[in-house]
């Protein structure tokens, strides 16, 4: 989960690391007026869980009254690569020398967290990772005993920060890693740390993704949750408690597991077809949940056919099965044509209670796919 | 043979008076599984399925000669769980849990390797050696004994290959389902090194999925320590970057990292023949035997 970055600065400011003075925004007159209060030249900055927002025009540098009226006024409301702004940080610009990068997350590959700094600031660090990796010094760190101080200065000092300010920031990575250990951080970023010709550091963005499965512990971060969903559709699938992505082919996909859901992608794309979405129902697919799965591909008008695909351990092919015929039995008219395959625990029963004049049935994932690749192929045409 | 599991494996579950855990005790037991103890604090005394109960694993290890531990606890209380279990101490520890938190699992690991258990999972089907003891929630009756291992990420992706191979005749010698999370303790690696050192694993089937860098390296391994032919089947070829496909590990990052391009690649370099499906997956297994 994501915290937008006001919300961040507050967490960071909280702990002691420096920001700049700042107030959040939620009409024109509210922006212009702490603008004013700040003193110029203020920064007005979109509130949005997306990244890129300055070159996507969701940053605005101001230098009065005027400029910021009609920066405001253009950055409230503007939908921002599919989310609409509601909210804008008026933020003190910070007048800089230097930018650098300060960030903790976990290492997955190595089990424990790492810490990173770079004194390639304020530019895409994945780009900084990707071309440079030398530009990027890490640490490691042991997540029994927390980062010590030593290690701080030790990435600070491997990442080549000048001296006089090294202390500063190997302190302001210490606080970072706290934060992000007791506030249960996925990833936790300052980028650009600003240097001022004065030897002050600040932060001048702030990124903190929180762990979703940590969430019960820490109740406040979980208010701040915003169901960040691309489109309705997504929305829905959350509301329905589904792992579900939206793509934009015409099959539509129902199964089981995400590994076994994805290999269904794979397939339909392997037959020729265009996958539109991504559905796991999880374990126990009961009635309900089965009948909610349809809801959600029916509801895409991309969708020209279906494929069910449930592999049952702990899931009855029978259940499944049950599910399958009571939630198109309400419909007079099955809205798309459904290609059900069933297997493991009990499917043979599944498959002869399912009601064929409802749906087709298939005994393999490949006979399912292709069968549902051809009939979406079919109405497409 | 076979590898982590056997026929002298003897279970302690962790959790066993949960829903979860109850349910899956009688599974298990059904299927063969030495389950002689259970544990959950509060509960000793009780008895699940005939299985007695104790309020601590070091208490129920020592008390039924346990060697492993399956746990069913809650996310919540599933961190201290493991380490509950790596102090009893037992062999291994099966952890079906799903949804622990990440920062948790990273101390955990860290206290894994101090120790010499070997840990499945987290959120993983566990393991079974067909015949002989499952570990977990998988389906026993689509297994059966033979010589083929077979490691993998995905739970009912594990059961749609197994039943591939059990209906073409190609029994299992083990099956281990190491789980989709970002932090899990026994890897590929792990795994192939068992398999590979097991006289009774003749071919071994590995399923990956997108996100990491475990099907990369587990390609190394392969290159270099090796004999044993590997089929391997990679999930997500055509999943777009940047979503996360239920699995909290499976995503395909901004920066290019954990495509399947790059893994397959990796595993073909490394001489394992990678199926663009999964009946290509099971052609190669039996070429192999």
């Amino acid at each position: 989960m994501r915290l937008h970055e006001y919300q961040a600065k507050e967490l960071f400011a909280n702990s002691g690391i420096p920001t700049p003075g700042s107030t959040l925004a939620r009409t024109v007159d509210e922006a212009v007026e702490a603008a004013a209060d700040i003193g110029y030249p203020v920064a007005i900055k979109a509130q949005v869980h997306v990244g890129g927002r300055g070159k996507a025009g969701g940053i605005k540098l101001v230098e009065d009254d005027e400029e910021a009226r009609q920066a405001a006024d253009e950055i409230l409301g503007m939908d921002l690569k599919g989310f609409e702004v509601d909210r804008v940080l008026v933020e003190a610009a910070v007048d800089f020398v230097n930018e650098l990068y300060v960030g903790v997350t976990m290492d997955r590959g190595e089990g424990k967290p790492v810490a990173m700094v770079s004194t390639r600031g304020g530019v895409n660090i994945e780009e900084v990772a990707e071309e440079d990796p030398d530009a990027i010094a890490r640490e490691h760190i042991d997540p029994a005993f927390g980062l010590h101080d030593f290690q701080a200065r030790k990435v600070v000092y491997d990442a080549g920060v000048d001296g006089d300010i090294a202390r500063d920031v190997s302190r302001i990575l210490s606080t970072l890693y706290d934060l992000w250990e007791e506030r249960d951080g996925s990833d936790a970023e300052i980028n650009p740390l600003m240097v001022t010709a004065d030897g002050d550091v600040i932060a001048a963005d702030a990124v903190f993704n929180v762990d979703e499965d940590a969430l019960f512990r820490q109740p406040d971060l979980a208010e701040l949750e915003e169901e960040a969903a691309d489109d309705e559709l997504e929305a829905k699938a959350i509301e329905y408690g589904f792992d579900y992505v939206r793509l934009s082919g015409n099959v539509g996909i129902i199964g089981n597991g995400a590994g076994l859901v994805m290999t269904t992608l794979d397939m339909v794309d392997y037959y020729g077809g265009k996958p539109a979405n991504f559905l796991d129902i999880g374990g126990g697919a009961k009635a309900k949940r089965v009948a909610n799965a349809l809801d959600m591909v029916f509801s895409d008008e991309n969708v020209d056919a279906v494929v069910f695909n449930i592999f049952g351990g702990i899931t009855r092919g029978d259940e499944v099965a049950n599910g399958i015929n009571d939630a198109l039995a309400q419909f007079d008219d099955i809205p798309k044509p459904v290609v059900v395959r069933l297997a493991g625990t009990n499917a043979e029963e599944g498959m002869e209670i399912l009601n064929t004049e409802l749906v087709q049935v298939e005994a393999t994932l490949e006979d399912a796919v292709q069968a549902t690749v051809n009939i979406a192929t079919e109405v497409e045409q | 043979m076979s590898v982590l599991v056997d026929d002298d494996t003897r279970v302690v579950v962790q959790g066993i008076t949960g829903g979860e855990g109850r349910f899956h005790t009688g599974q298990m037991l059904e299927y063969g599984t030495n389950i002689v103890a259970g544990a959950v604090p509060g509960k000793g005394g009780q008895e699940v399925d005939g299985v007695p109960v104790y309020d601590t694993v070091a208490g129920a290890a020592r008390a039924e000669d346990a060697n492993a531990a399956v746990v069913f606890v809650p996310p919540a209380f599933a961190g201290d769980a493991l380490f509950e279990a790596l102090d009893a101490p037992v062999d291994l520890v099966v952890a079906i849990t799903e949804g622990i938190p990440t920062q948790d699992m990273s101390r955990v690991y860290r206290r894994l390797q101090e120790t010499d258990t070997y840990l499945v999972g987290p959120n993983c089907p566990g393991l079974i050696t067909p015949g002989e003891a499952k570990l977990g929630i998988l389906p026993g009756n689509i297994f059966e004994a033979g010589n083929v291992g077979l490691v993998s990420r995905s739970g009912t992706l594990t059961y749609q290959v197994v039943d591939n191979l059990t209906e073409r005749g190609l029994g299992q010698s083990t099956a281990i389902g190491i789980g989709g999370d970002p932090i899990i303790g026994t890897d590929f690696i792990d795994s192939l090194e068992l398999f590979e050192a097991d006289p009774d694993t003749d071919a071994v089937v590995m399923c990956g999925e997108i996100g990491g860098e475990d099907e990369e390296q587990a390609a190394e391994y392969i290159a270099e320590r090796m004999e044993t032919p590997v089929a391997a089947f990679i999930a997500g070829r055509t999943a777009p970057p940047g979503k996360r496909m239920g699995h909290a590990g499976a995503i395909v990052s901004g920066s290019g990292t954990g495509t399947a391009q790059s893994k397959i690649d990796a595993l073909e370099a490394a001489g394992a023949r990678v199926g663009e499906t999964l009946n290509e997956v099971t052609e190669y297994v039996e070429q192999f035997l």
